[in-house]
């Protein structure tokens, strides 16, 4: 009994880690063990019998694959957008000194250290004010300008970190600038581009509170499908591309982590 | 940090190009064109509709016959008076849900720091991050399912007299977890968790194992340990992670919809109901400027306390 007592008391700290990541992990469980639901009122929170009826029909709710397939293109077009001009000043920040580097500093860090709700009733009353008309191009502005910061900050880590020689060695074998920059600076920054590109979109894919305040009611993205569902009546559905969504970012991670690995190995 | 004045190795090429890059003029051009498009983006759609804002809370009027600027500043008392516990509700459910995701995440990144195997590590990272690829909307749903009336976890915690305890002090009434504070503050703390544990762990990974065993070496408990060596070091990045929690789970209106009832509401619905419902504009903006005011004012206070560097 007491050696029981003394292995709990060494590994206390390692139970409440396991407790904590319990926690994190519980809800998909249970979005994944509902994806095989068969409710019996329009909403899928008590389990009634085990059926694979979503997995075979996921498109079969009207309306939601459409709303999926918007939130890509909107999650692929603003990844884009912010990876390019988010790279740009992250190279500026990490290699210049120039007069107004601390407000540009503080432009990038305000809009992560903003409640969303105030950055999207803001610029949804510039839009109104502007007769800008909700939609597409209101919700994919709003998405680069909250995405942006978080590749400059993914970004300039990376560059900052960098070996300033290794382009100098560059140049002192006569590469171009152009060279040296596509050859050696690029291929050097590409993880923290890479990793401010992935962040990227998963906060656009899954965003919720800017777009609801920016999109007009044709452009329903997944996230507002799913809250609008809340209210009405959620297809199990929901749940199938939940669960699909979740084994799909493991399934990349691992598989990134492995080649990652192997390109190291093998170099 | 790197320097940009690094050694340069003697070198044939003209001194034009080994002089260090940031001093030279037609440089400095280029850091500023790299700059444009993106300050531009974030001054235009960031920074202005602040502005706007400001200037909307300020105005009178209707969606039909237009707004204009009348210098309106009741509108602000207004907005206070009707939501004034929404603030209360939204900045204290914020701050119980911060300490819970400090508590419950400090001994998952400590362990995943120092007493997990290289492999198990990465594993746990991944299960840490990979919620954040599904809809944080459909997991915040599922927790309807868990804390459903008469469920598993209701029933553990009224056996373990827990809800008695939260009773006690408000957070939960009844024999019901769901449609209670405690339901919001419990989808606040899971939501905001891993925004908690990165930082954590990333200034964790940092500390030297060596520097614990010295500590013990010099007979320090491990709980002295831990509180006069791993804590401090820790610092940074509990003041990150604290942020990283407060600021958005103040500003969320999602958990309090789907999990709480309507006593339960928090600014952000407030803001979402006028905004999106009412089309009162001018109290829509006069509530987020508000809200805006008073986080940065705390995260300015908390930060001189804390004393951090640069976040950026």
């Amino acid at each position: 009994m007491s050696r029981i007592f003394t292995w709990i008391r060494s590994h206390l700290v390692v139970l409440a880690g396991v407790l904590a990541l319990a926690y994190l992990v519980l809800p998909n469980l249970v979005v994944l063990a509902f994806s095989f639901n068969k409710p019996q009122g329009k909403f899928n929170y008590e389990w009634s019998e085990f059926s694979t009826d979503a997995w075979t029909n996921p498109c079969g709710v009207a309306d939601m694959c459409q709303s999926l397939s918007l939130s890509l293109q909107v999650a692929v077009l603003a990844t884009i957008g912010a990876t390019v001009l988010g790279t740009m000043v992250a190279f500026a920040l990490a290699r210049y000194r120039f007069r107004g580097r601390g407000a540009t500093s503080a432009m990038i860090f305000l809009p992560m250290a903003m409640p969303e709700v105030v950055m999207a009733a803001s610029l949804g009353t510039l839009f109104l004010n502007m007769r800008i008309p909700f939609g597409f191009v209101t919700i994919l502005i709003a998405h680069i300008m909250f995405c942006l910061s978080f590749v400059v900050t993914a970004v300039k880590a990376r560059v900052m970190s960098m070996d300033p020689r290794l382009e100098q060695a560059a140049q002192d074998l006569y590469a171009t600038p152009v060279q040296t920059f596509l050859r050696v600076t690029l291929p050097l920054a590409a993880p923290g581009i890479a990793a401010g590109a992935l962040l990227s979109f998963a906060l656009s894919f899954d965003d919720f509170i800017i777009t609801q305040f920016n999109s007009g009611p044709t452009t329903v993205t997944f996230p507002m499908f799913v809250w609008g569902a809340s209210q009405r009546g959620i297809p199990v559905q929901v749940n199938v591309i939940g669960t699909a969504m979740f084994i799909a970012a493991v399934a990349l991670t691992v598989g990134g982590q492995w080649l990652g690995n192997r390109r190291k190995a093998v170099a | 940090m790197t320097s940009t004045t690094a050694p340069a190795p003697a070198r044939a090429i003209p001194p034009d190009d080994a002089a260090p890059p940031a001093r030279r003029p037609r440089r400095k051009l280029t850091a500023y064109w790299l700059l444009l498009p993106g300050i531009a983006w974030l001054v235009v759609f960031f920074a202005v509709p602040m502005v706007y804002q400001g200037s909307t809370s300020l105005q009178t009027g209707s969606l039909e016959q237009g707004f204009k600027l009348t210098w309106h500043f009741a509108t602000y008392w207004d907005a206070l008076g009707e939501y004034k516990w929404h603030f209360v509700r939204s900045f204290s459910y914020a701050a119980i849900a911060t300490v819970l995701c400090l508590a419950i995440g400090y001994p998952l990144a400590y362990t995943i720091a120092f007493k997990a195997s290289k492999r198990w590590r990465n594993v746990i990272l991944i299960l840490v991050i990979a919620p954040f690829f599904t809809s944080f909307l459909i997991r915040t749903l599922a927790w309807k399912t868990i804390l459903s009336d008469g469920g598993p976890v209701v029933g553990a915690l009224n056996a373990l007299h827990v809800l008695d305890l939260t009773g006690a002090v408000g957070l939960t009434s009844g024999d019901r977890v769901l449609a209670t504070p405690l339901a919001v503050v419990c989808g606040l703390t899971y939501n905001f968790l891993p925004f908690m544990i990165l930082p954590l762990y990333t200034s964790l990974e940092r500390i030297d194992p060596r520097l614990h065993e010295a500590a013990g070496d010099l007979y320090a408990r491990p709980f002295t340990t831990f509180r006069k060596v791993t804590f401090p070091i820790s610092l940074p990045g509990v003041v990150a992670g604290t942020l990283l929690t407060f600021i958005p789970a103040s500003g969320d209106y999602i958990n309090a919809q789907l999990l709480g009832s309507p006593s339960e509401q928090m600014v952000g619905n407030g803001i979402q109901k006028q905004f999106l419902n009412v089309l009162d504009y001018p109290t829509a903006a006069a509530l987020s400027f508000i809200l805006m005011a008073l986080i940065l004012g705390m995260v300015t206070v908390y930060m001189r306390k804390a004393g951090t560097e640069e976040l950026v």
